[in-house]
């Protein structure tokens, strides 16, 4: 299939953006969206141009790297999938394909389609962790964890962090994420010790990054490629007014 | 506490409870208008407003519900104001369609057109009731006043358009206030969901029907 590709290239943080038209030839559709631009990016070697630079690592949907806005959508068109298991199947031949970096003010522009996601990361250090020393892996039901805990914890749990929630957000709000990591460890024993401090430090820092805030429209549970429930966002809801009240 | 309503969570709080409380103050507003609908010339309208507007408890309760409308509001505004900081470059293309509903993303529009027509309706009536003696005076009725408002056909399309924009501002504010308050769960979510719902269609109906029949002669 022959495409029209309209993609983002922007030099570094400081300077302006704009998109740049590219034609690609003879794409299998059987291609993932990043063989895509593989092939694409070869193309403009040989050409002697600067190829497009853009966030990849595992490529089998579970590492949440590979960010691109794909024709208005976090990771394209196709319903919980990473943009490295869109497969071009789902475009047609003679297709124009818009393609743009998540924008939020919490996730500059690094290069092109890459961001920098590193406002996760502190969130991440603020709370999303247990301080106890968990040592070897325990027998099975060594700690007694009710069954439906166990289901929502794994459930939150699957979160790879990709920012596609505050992607698709149209106030960048990065509650998804932070719900689920907060509902991950708060659902479980080993997590409730400091299931306080843990909701309020991450707010805190989810604040102090420049996230929106969360006006409910469900666009990040529709969009995230791991379905995160926005069950979790109500819970992190409650587990701040109960941290708050303590 | 401080903490709580200075963070994002605690500031969608606000707007949620303001939110419900609204919605309380809307129940009984239509429930003492639909009074019109006896069609008895306004006679049991008009002793509903007088009592509306001469028992202590409700005229307190009138204050507070200022208050509401005025926070409800207020932080309305700093949400939006910080929501716009938080993408500072727009995306080319943005298929939002595709992932939620148009009315939840344009809750600012909804109650900017409502807060508006809140504007009109309140000099139409409200301050006729309360800061003039036209009605306390005797010289004519509420009822009267809403005959003379409804009898123009443009009123009551201003009207029409605005419990419209209630109605979807309610129908995503409903079930919105229980998600921000931390009450989403598998069972009764869907039952909220469908009072939500329910709430949205009947209680704008209800109100789209008074200058409607009025206009039409239906109640007279």
């Amino acid at each position: 299939m022959n495409l029209t590709l309209k993609i983002w290239r922007q030099k570094n943080a400081k300077e302006a953006g704009n998109l740049v038209t590219y034609q690609v030839k003879d794409i299998s559709e059987d291609m993932s969206f990043l063989e895509m631009f593989d092939v694409l990016n070869e193309q403009l070697v040989h050409k002697g141009e600067e190829p497009i630079a853009f966030d990849h690592d595992c490529r089998e949907g579970i590492c949440g790297m590979c960010s691109m806005f794909i024709n208005g959508r976090a990771h394209g068109p196709a319903q919980g999938t990473t943009t490295c298991q869109l497969h071009m199947r789902k475009f047609k031949d003679g297709d124009t394909i818009v393609v743009e970096p998540w924008r939020a003010r919490a996730f500059p522009v690094v290069k092109d389609l890459i961001v920098d996601r590193s406002a996760f990361d502190r969130v991440i250090s603020s709370g999303g962790f247990i301080s106890v020393n968990t040592g070897n892996a325990k027998d099975a039901n060594n700690i007694p964890v009710p069954k439906q805990d166990a289901d929502n914890a794994f459930a939150a749990a699957a979160c790879i962090g990709c920012g596609a929630c505050v992607a698709a957000c149209k106030n960048s709000s990065a509650m998804l994420f932070v719900s689920a990591k907060v509902s991950q460890l708060a659902l479980l024993p080993q997590g409730a010790i400091e299931r306080e401090s843990r909701v309020l430090n991450m707010v805190k820092q989810m604040d102090e990054e420049g996230f929106g805030n969360c006006t409910n429209t469900y666009a990040c549970e529709a969009e995230c490629p791991k379905e995160i429930s926005v069950e979790n966002i109500a819970r992190m809801n409650r587990e701040y007014l109960r941290a708050n009240l303590k | 506490m401080n903490r709580f309503l200075a963070s994002s969570l605690g500031k969608k709080a606000v707007m949620a409870l303001t939110g419900l409380f609204l919605i309380s103050f809307l129940v009984v507003h239509c429930a003492i208008n639909s009074l019109i609908f006896y069609n008895d010339g306004g006679v049991n309208f008009n002793a509903g407003a007088e009592f509306m507007g001469t028992n202590p408890i409700i005229r307190t309760m009138e204050i507070v519900l200022f208050i509401g409308i005025l926070l409800h509001i207020y932080q309305a505004l700093i949400l939006t104001l910080n929501n716009n900081k938080a993408r500072p470059v727009k995306y080319t293309l943005n298929a939002a369609s595709a992932n939620s509903k148009w009315y939840s993303r344009s809750m600012g529009l909804l109650g900017t057109l409502i807060l508006m027509f809140l504007i009109i309706h309140l000099k139409q009536f409200w301050v006729i009731s309360r800061f003039t003696d036209e009605i306390t005076g005797g010289h004519t009725t509420l009822f009267a006043k809403m005959q003379e408002a409804f009898s123009s056909p443009w009123v009551v399309v201003v009207y029409l358009f605005a419990m419209i924009s209630l109605g979807y501002h309610l129908l995503h504010g409903f079930r919105s206030a229980f998600q921000t308050l931390g009450l989403n769960n598998k069972k009764y979510t869907p039952f909220i969901q469908a009072i939500g719902t329910g709430f949205s269609v009947i209680v704008p109906f209800i109100f789209a029907m008074m200058p409607v029949s009025i206009h039409m002669g239906w109640v007279k």
